[in-house]
């Protein structure tokens, strides 16, 4: 039987997660800025119909938002990673093999469905929808590139109710003619123009080159992305590139872990992993979410999953900076005598590194000691082998606790008593019940 | 927003769903392979963790039924509301709590001082179930 691999994305995804509490904001324009509130990282379609970009700095959209009553929301990362929980946790239930690939998208493994595919996918759409309250596009084909290019299908098409089977390789023909090659899943505005140089334009075009023309040419990674095109599975988890938001590092364990130590450990190789991946592509992150997890076979009594979203003062790169806010998170949702069978992080925020930009608390000199310091270990690394250098994981002592710019935030919906949605048992209309109840 | 369509099946449940309403925890089958622990309230009133949410009651409309200004309330969105259950509907836009009524065709939200009818093609938003109500005597 041919493989079927779905590919889950959240719509908008931070902008989902705000309007689950503030409902009057459906079909109006919403927009959600990146930390210290510089641009626009996720938009409504009705703020996307505006003209408003993505990663557009907020200055320059500023009188959009006036002129419009476009609603501004400060991100909220520990809202976003807490529903983002939900949805992968829901995915778990529903499907056998799940590998969340960002904080709003998963691959999922559905090869013995049959004919079957397209109503199951419908079914769990519904259902992460009404659970989590997050709606999603499922799109599905014989390989991740080809899920990618079904769901961007199913996102922008209302014909397709959400949901889009492209097992079948007329479909999938017809599609890729109607692609530009930047449309395509790893294929950035840099390979886009090299490519065109050699009168490569159109995705079906990309399917058709030669992957070992390819290979000599460009590299091993646009080699797989032809012959994923073609149908042929090439793209292991590790070299998915990373999405334009977040990376992502987990894995289910080959036995179940009781103790705290080895999970650590086990948070510890993914924060360096992932915060190799982030310096590899020249990105910084000012957000990392590490979650635990037991195996969804578990007796009810002994299932137990949880997250933790850090918000960082800065945005950085360095490990040890990472390692610290994620041994933090593990120690705050580790519990004992649960045995876990799943751990990951996932970096959040991302920016270009270029565009960090210093606070008036910035250690400029201890950054670039540090930036110096990731240079030599991610050299030595790829000399050595991975792994050759190691980090303790241990704290780079106090950072002291200030808030970064985010004024618009929402409140702590589902991690903060203090914040939770308040919902009317009165008769009195007209005013919003959930505006921050700060005391 | 789970837009309430009458003709709308259920989702399907996990397979390793399990019910465990009036189950007696804490006293289990000696062949099943768990040690006893301290009681858990985070189980007991938490059934389904993805889809439960916890929300803040703002009002006195709900004393009749035993939901006090300032409780918090255990929210459900994985149960489809049947007659008579406590939900969170968007009227107005807004989160408000009611008590959800369904005679044959006829839908309508019961609130203290006025129903809310749902008249053919509207769309009523049921956010969620609620399951339980927190009430603290403010003793802490």
């Amino acid at each position: 039987m041919s493989r079927s691999i779905a590919l889950v994305d959240c719509n908008n995804f931070y902008v989902s997660c705000e309007r689950l509490f503030a409902p009057h904001l459906e079909r109006r324009p919403v927009i959600v800025l990146s930390n210290n509130d510089g641009c626009a990282v996720a938009r409504s379609n009705e703020a996307k119909a505006l003209g408003i970009g993505m990663a557009v700095p907020f200055h320059e959209i500023r009188h959009l938002v006036q002129r419009h009553g476009v609603t501004v929301f400060s991100s909220n990362y520990a809202l976003y990673g807490d529903l983002s929980d939900r949805v992968m946790n829901t995915l778990e239930q529903l499907a056998p093999r799940v590998e969340i690939y960002s904080i709003d998208e998963a691959f999922l493994d559905l090869s013995m469905l049959g004919d079957q595919l397209d109503g199951v996918c419908r079914s769990m759409r519904r259902c992460v929808t009404q659970w989590t309250g997050i709606p999603v596009s499922i799109g599905v084909a014989p390989t991740k590139t080809l899920a990618k290019v079904a769901n961007r299908i199913a996102k922008k098409s209302p014909r397709t109710g959400g949901v889009l089977d492209l097992t079948d390789p007329a479909l999938q023909e017809r599609a890729l003619r109607r692609l530009e090659t930047g449309d395509i899943w790893g294929v950035g505005s840099r390979l886009k123009r090299k490519l065109a140089q050699c009168g490569i334009t159109s995705a079906i075009q990309l399917r058709d080159a030669s992957p070992q023309w390819i290979r000599r040419r460009f590299n091993i990674v646009l080699e797989r992305t032809v012959l994923e095109l073609r149908g042929i599975q090439a793209m292991s988890m590790d070299d998915a590139p990373p999405t334009r938001r977040s990376i992502t590092t987990s894995r289910t364990f080959g036995q179940k872990v009781t103790d705290l130590e080895p999970l650590r450990e086990a948070v510890a190789h993914f924060v360096s992993r992932a915060a190799e991946k982030l310096r590899h592509h020249r990105l910084i992150t000012g957000s990392i979410l590490v979650f635990l997890s037991t195996s969804r076979f578990a007796k009810p009594g002994a299932l137990y999953r949880n997250s933790h979203t850090a918000t960082l003062l800065e945005a950085v790169s360095d490990t040890p900076t990472l390692l610290e806010h994620a041994m933090r998170g593990v120690e705050a949702i580790y519990q004992k005598g649960y045995r876990f069978n799943k751990a990951g992080i996932i970096l959040l925020d991302l920016h270009p590194e270029e565009n960090y930009q210093a606070t008036l608390f910035s250690d400029l000199e201890k950054r670039q000691r540090s930036e110096r310091l990731m240079k030599t270990v991610d050299l030595l690394n790829s000399r050595l082998g991975r792994g050759a250098i190691r980090f303790g994981a241990e704290g780079i002592g106090d950072n002291p606790v200030w808030k970064t710019s985010a004024r618009r935030k929402s409140p702590a919906y589902t991690t903060c008593w203090k914040e939770l949605p308040r919902v009317i048992a009165h008769d009195r209309v007209g005013r919003t019940p959930y505006e921050r109840d700060i005391p | 927003m789970s837009p309430l369509d009458p003709s709308r099946s259920a989702p399907p449940l996990p397979q390793n769903t399990k019910i465990t309403d009036g189950v007696c925890v804490g006293f289990p089958s000696p062949a099943e392979d768990y040690t006893e622990e301290r009681l858990d309230l985070n189980r007991y009133l938490v059934r389904n963790p993805a889809a439960t949410f916890f929300v803040r009651v703002d009002g006195h409309d709900m004393t009749g039924v035993g939901i006090h200004d300032g409780d918090i309330l255990v929210v459900d969105r994985s149960i489809d509301p049947a007659d008579g259950m406590i939900v969170i509907a968007v009227v107005e836009g807004s989160l408000t709590v009611k008590r959800f009524r369904r005679r044959g065709r006829a839908l309508w939200l019961e609130a203290a001082h006025r129903d809310i009818p749902i008249n053919e093609g509207d769309t009523l938003s049921i956010w969620g179930v609620a399951t339980s109500v927190i009430h603290a005597f403010g003793a802490a």
